[in-house]
């Protein structure tokens, strides 16, 4: 089952099921290491909800709400 | 000129060895290279661009080796001027090898970067740096195994305290050794059944059309053409177009196909395979244990604090404010060293040259122009060493995410927040450390958006202007009066960023895909050398202007004299009245109201003589257009005088209302002000707001165009704030005048 990376709460961990960004927002997020099948947990979110702080592994990338609507992930346990 | 096939005329070529340093942002390269070559840099800027080009002098057994420091670039893409910059200068100086350095801790992303260059063919070597923080987060790597597999060095550092810097050094220059004067040699990965055929045939085509650009590969160029690389695109088409838009059909054709078969698209696939590439190098290289995963460990704790929901803004702004303070009660020292200095100076001038033309000149132009410039040195190296410690840390990119939210709505950045505070956000900034601050943002449009509008902040130049006038005409109030400043300041800012967004610098959001680095203790040589560099830079540029400039406002103030006959007739009549007065018996009425004449004598003359110059000519000359927002021809020149700098207002308003005794403080020109009929409410008030919100000062225009790198935007701020100002000025007079 994929969801938006958006509804993904705080603390669960997921693997990235698809990137749906092209052009420029696609490129910078492929290039943060945001590709089909890397595995990401959402460690926070900002003062006022947007953006959010995204656990990769070794590294903590945040971008916006509107920009993780593009990435569907599959949660994992 | 085209992009890759540089002239190098006027660049000598450099006779030593030379290495290229790449790396991600905030992998410690800056910290390496002051490590490898210590004092011995040059930094310039990439020119028309504010990305920085550094180069510097190593040394590794006793030879000396030519050191280029890239800009940090997560990708070789043509996205960002970072990346263009990388490639295009490793193309054009061909280094023997460029060392890749790469953040141990997050080492699939890095690899990313490294695994590209290898693609361009360009000899690489590879620095696992931070390994201190790799090992302390429960990562081991295997690196003879990693050397092996890539067929490329694989050094590890920790480039705070120069572990293993020389070794790579020693080991990158030997590797590139053995390929000099050879032809790349490029990684060649598969794309998968789908594009590698594709690729095969672009790169044939391509070799048969004879369309190149050398040293590139062809089927670097290829690759770049399916990743839809516009920069390639134009660069291969500008030889031959027709072959080029026959290629691009092709390729569209493909990209329909994938969209139809895959749902994807080629630049997307060929990213995946790349990572998975890099997965397949690190299959039992890379082990991570997260039961000793405690580096991380600390900086979430730090964040579950500093980036909380209620504490996160209130500690922010705390920072934020004593930034303020520590700047502009620290930097007051020094400030006032300077002052003496170019006040004693003057003096020297003053006493041991005869008056007359060259000695106003020195005095009135040079000593107090330049004197204006040093007198910011001090806060701007402030500044700049409060920045280095809030990047290095990692602070600054939490203020940038805590803000966000709020920044976008006008079509800025959160990390805009940093330029406007420096600027005048907090009443007392200034405008020149503020735009210059605006670097930090590495999305264009918002950048420009925030330094065109940090001029519009109640800087501290401003100040000495709002408190003459708010005491005379908001006695008791000026506090008051200094807050609203301030805030529509910010108020105008914001909003011009918005109109500016939706005008100007159209274009949607810049993706924020941000990292946030762990928190890192920053180091005292890095915040140094940053300071340094951007003080001298600032020095330089803006010193030679600003002299030019100073000259030009004070001859505008001098010239032309009056004529002869009324220099003449003005001695005249005070010789008169000074003779009446030796006449006059001491103390009485008879002497007081001569001594009254002889003073409005000076007076009108020095006001004649004013009116007459340049500068006064244009002041009436403006005096149809301004009397709308209510200033007279006085607070004309005063403005004009504040282009070179926004202190100058209150002393050419000084010179202006004839204080031709230079004794004389503000507290006379309130006087003066408060006297003269001109003033009232309405008209202070629109001119408050003018004096807050129009054109940037010389110092700021010369620095708005070295960070934009094009004396258009310099222009463009100028008269677009100019135009804001008189609008709003304008307005606050009619309305007020009406009620
Ligand atoms: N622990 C650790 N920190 C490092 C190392 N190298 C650099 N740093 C720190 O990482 C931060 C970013 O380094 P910097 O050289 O500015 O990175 P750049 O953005 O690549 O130029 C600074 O606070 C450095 O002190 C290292 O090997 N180990
Ligand atoms: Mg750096």
């Amino acid at each position: 089952m994929s969801i938006p990376l958006r509804s993904l709460p705080v603390g669960r961990k997921a693997r990235i099921a698809s990137v749906r960004a092209d052009g420029e927002l696609g490129r910078r997020i492929r290039d943060m290491g945001l590709v089909t099948g890397a595995e990401v947990e959402v460690i926070g979110r900002a003062p006022l909800r947007d953006p959010v702080a995204l656990r990769l592994p070794g590294f903590t990338l945040s971008l916006r709400n509107n920009e993780a609507d593009y990435i569907l992930v599959e949660p994992v346990d | 000129m085209s992009y890759f096939h540089h002239s190098d005329e006027g660049q000598p070529r450099s006779e030593l060895p030379t290495l290229a340093l790449a790396g991600n942002p905030n992998s410690g390269k800056t910290t390496s290279f002051n490590a490898l070559t210590g004092a011995r840099q040059h930094v310039g800027n990439y020119p028309g661009i504010t990305v920085e080009q550094k180069e510097g002098i190593a040394h590794c057994d006793g030879e000396s080796i030519r050191i280029i420091d890239l800009p940090g670039a997560y990708s070789l893409t043509a996205y960002t001027q970072e990346e263009r910059v990388a490639r295009r200068v490793i193309g054009r100086e061909r280094p023997l090898a460029v060392m890749a350095l790469l953040n141990a801790g997050a080492l699939e992303r890095n690899l990313y970067l490294a695994v590209q260059l290898m693609e361009m063919g360009v000899p690489v070597s590879i620095g696992l740096n931070m390994m201190d923080e790799a090992r302390a987060m429960g990562m081991s790597i295997d690196v003879p195994q990693l050397s092996r597999r890539l067929g490329v060095p694989v050094v590890e550092t920790v480039a705070r305290t120069g572990e293993g810097l020389q070794e790579y050094l020693r080991e990158t220059l030997a590797f590139g050794r053995r390929f000099e004067g050879q032809p790349w040699h490029p990684l060649h990965i598969s794309y998968g059944p789908d594009l590698d055929p594709v690729l095969k045939h672009l790169t044939e085509s391509l070799d048969e059309e004879g369309v190149g650009c050398a040293p590139y590969p062809t089927r670097w160029l290829a690759l770049k053409l399916l990743e839809n690389d516009s920069e390639i695109l134009s660069e291969l088409s500008h030889d031959k177009p027709e072959v080029m838009a026959h290629v691009k059909e092709h390729i569209d054709e493909v990209e329909a196909h994938l969209k139809a078969t895959l749902g994807s698209s080629a630049e997307a696939i060929i990213a995946d395979y790349r990572y998975g590439y890099i997965s397949s190098l690190l299959r039992g290289v890379l082990t991570r244990r997260d039961d000793i995963a405690q580096r991380m460990d600390l900086s979430d704790r730090a964040d579950r604090i500093l980036t909380h929901q209620f504490l996160g803004p209130l500690i922010m702004l705390g920072i934020m404010y004593l930034m303020y303070r520590i700047t502009f009660s620290l930097g007051e020292v020094p400030m006032q060293w300077v002052e003496v200095f170019f006040g004693w100076l003057r003096n020297i001038v003053d006493v041991s040259m005869a008056d007359g033309v060259l000695k106003s000149m020195i005095t009135s132009g040079i000593i107090d122009g330049v004197g204006g410039v040093m007198c910011f040195v001090p806060l701007i190296l402030l500044i700049f060493m409060q920045i280095a410690i809030l990047e290095d840390s990692g602070y600054m990119a939490r203020m940038a995410y805590m803000l966000d939210r709020i920044f976008r709505i006008f079509g800025l950045h959160g990390a805009s927040v940093v330029p406007y505070i420096l600027g005048g956000g907090i009443a007392g900034g200034c405008a020149v450390p503020g735009i210059m601050a605006a670097r930090t943002l590495r999305s264009p449009r918002e950048k420009l958006a925030t330094l065109l509008t940090v001029p519009f902040m109640a800087c501290g130049a401003k100040l000495p202007v709002f408190i003459v006038f708010s005491g005379v005409f908001f006695p008791g109030n000026e506090a008051l009066v200094m807050f609203g400043l301030t805030l529509t300041g910010w108020v105008v800012a914001m909003l011009a960023a918005r109109v500016l967004r939706s005008s100007f610098i159209k274009g949607p959001a810049t993706p924020f895909v941000m990292e946030l680095p762990p928190y890192r203790m920053p180091t005292l040589q890095g915040m140094c050398i940053h300071a340094g560099e951007r003080t001298w830079e600032y020095l330089k540029k803006a010193g030679t202007v600003i002299l030019a400039i100073s000259i030009v406002v004070w001859a505008a103030m001098a010239y032309p004299g009056l004529p002869e006959d009324r220099v003449k007739a003005h001695e005249a009549a005070v010789a008169d009245i000074q003779h009446q007065i030796d006449a006059s018996e001491p103390g009485s009425v008879m002497r007081l109201s001569l001594e009254k004449a002889l003073q409005e004598e000076k007076g009108r003359f020095s006001e004649e003589a004013l009116r007459h110059t340049v500068a006064g000519r244009i002041g009436t000359a403006m005096e149809p257009v301004t009397q709308y927002a209510g200033f007279g021809w006085e607070a004309n020149i005063a403005l004009l005088g504040g282009l070179a700098a926004k202190e100058v207002i209150v002393t050419t308003l000084g010179t202006a209302y004839s204080l031709y005794d230079t004794e004389e403080d503000s507290a006379t020109l309130a006087q003066f002000i408060a006297r003269d009929k001109n003033w009232n409410i309405p008209s202070v008030v629109a001119f408050l707001l003018f004096v807050l919100l129009y054109a940037p000062c010389f110092v700021s225009l010369v620095t708005i165009r070295m960070e934009t790198g094009s004396a258009k935007w310099a222009a463009f701020s100028f008269v677009f704030n100019t135009c804001v100002a008189m609008l709003i000025a304008t307005t606050a007079y009619q309305i007020l005048s009406r009620c």
